[in-house]
């Protein structure tokens, strides 16, 4: 029962991580799509809010094992 | 020839795309035959045939946790039938009522009881525990040993693995220093080094620190980057190392990061922590202990992230792998299982560059954050 729990906490954090990535994604695109010659800089602050939040992910996903 | 090429393409494409279809349909067939053979056969062979396949999990399972810990042996690969393991061992070092050095092997891959000076000790789950001549080891209710544990200071696989980053690194950044002296323009291995030393100090250290004060932190930050890169790359080759996945490792690395920013943080950092300026008081008596708390979880990121995605790069690959010896038919699992290993292979390449980058980057952060000059005399 435990297992299936975790599993299933697992699955919500991912889920939640993906929504997260997912719009940070997009909201880059969108942005190097409006000003171009910014996409080094916008492309650096990406990956540090996904690292931020890829960071966050995994913390539950170790916590909850 | 153009126009012949593209639909060969075209059908090799189309072949690749089938593959998983022949998979499942050979499965399919296999699995009716094994029916078959199934009714023929006695409940015996049945129940044997159905617990082979688990007991084979269960072997992937144990192995890819053994690979997954530090280890007092290299062992590069063992022969299971005949219980050889093809490798060296390394020193073990103990701290127990003086110096004990010996050769793992005494151990014989925890078989055995080595006997050093008149005290006996055994490896119990990858630690080293000190024990009678017999090697028993008595538990506790949580099943936990009570045994004593010598300190230990042994040079381990990944005491070994580190040490040869770091003479690699050595061999590299000093014959780059020395290609210096000839002329401006490094030669050999140094060319494609002084790129990367160029990228972290323009792309990572001056735009977080600042241009005044990014040369004192240069030397920790390239350090980092080059050493968790090397070590990543090298946990991706097939000797089995694997560093960075290990949580010591990443806890000390963490740490470093964690003292330089906290040691050259300045009067404005402590007093943005302590008593946060230009809030109402209350207020700053509910943010310190926030900001208290803050400057543990940042470096408490940096070694979950560094030690989760190097963990589970290896668990994807050798789980990828052990499909093969999982799985009913080899012709099908074969080609998927190396397939898809080669596909995560070339994505954890550049995972292995991507950590390193991050933990660079963020170290550089928070450095940055602890350095850098407020200019607030009207807002906040």
């Amino acid at each position: 029962m435990e297992g299936t729990l975790n599993l299933i906490g697992a699955g919500l954090v991912v889920i939640g991580a993906g929504l997260g990535l997912g719009k940070i994604g997009g909201s880059a695109m969108d942005a190097i799509a409006r000003q171009p010659e910014a996409a080094g800089k916008i492309q650096t602050a990406m990956i540090i809010i996904a690292a931020l939040l890829e960071g966050l992910a995994f913390a539950a996903l170790i916590l909850g094992k | 020839m153009v126009i012949l090429r593209k639909p060969l393409h075209v059908i090799a494409a189309i072949a690749i795309a089938m593959l998983p279809l022949f998979s499942f349909a050979n499965v399919s067939v296999d699995s009716v035959k094994n029916e078959s053979h199934e009714v023929h056969a006695s409940a015996e062979v049945h129940h044997e045939t159905a617990a082979e396949p688990q007991d084979k999990k269960a072997k992937v399972d144990a192995y890819i946790q053994h690979h997954l810990q530090d280890s007092y042996d290299f062992t590069f690969f063992s022969d299971e039938k005949e219980g050889k393991h093809y490798g060296f061992s390394l020193p073990v070092i103990l701290l127990d009522n003086g110096l004990k050095v010996f050769s793992s092997s005494k151990f014989h891959h925890g078989e055995t009881v080595a006997e050093v000076d008149g005290n006996f000790y055994k490896l119990y789950h990858g630690k080293i525990y000190k024990t009678d001549a017999a090697g028993t080891i008595s538990y506790d209710e949580h099943h936990h040993p009570t045994n004593a544990k010598p300190l230990d200071f042994s040079i381990t696989k990944n005491v070994v693995s580190m040490l040869f980053a770091s003479a690699l690194l050595l061999l590299m950044f000093v014959g780059l220093a020395k290609s210096y002296k000839k002329g401006p323009i490094p030669t050999g291995f140094g060319r494609i080094l002084e790129p990367l030393i160029l990228f972290i100090r323009d792309e990572i250290a001056i735009p977080n620190i600042g241009e005044k004060k990014y040369r004192k932190f240069m030397g920790y930050l390239l350090t980092v980057f080059f050493l968790i890169w090397l070590l990543n790359l090298l946990g991706m080759t097939p000797l089995g190392i694997n560093v960075t996945g290990n949580i010591a490792v990443t806890i000390c690395l963490a740490l470093f990061t964690y003292f330089i920013t906290q040691f050259s943080a300045n009067k404005d950092y402590w007093m943005h922590i302590f008593w946060m300026p230009g809030v109402p008081v209350p207020m700053k008596i509910i943010l310190m202990p926030i900001e208290i708390l803050g400057t543990l979880t940042k470096p408490f990121a940096l070694l979950i992230r560094l030690f989760a995605n190097i963990t589970a790069g290896h668990v994807v690959i050798m789980s990828l792998i052990a499909m093969i010896f999982v799985g009913k038919n080899l012709a099908a699992d074969l080609p998927i299982s190396l397939g898809l290993t080669l596909f995560i292979s070339i994505i954890e390449v550049l995972v292995a560059f991507l950590q390193a980058f991050i933990f660079t980057m963020l170290s550089s952060l928070f450095i940055g954050m602890a350095v850098q000059d407020h200019h607030h005399d009207d807002h906040h």
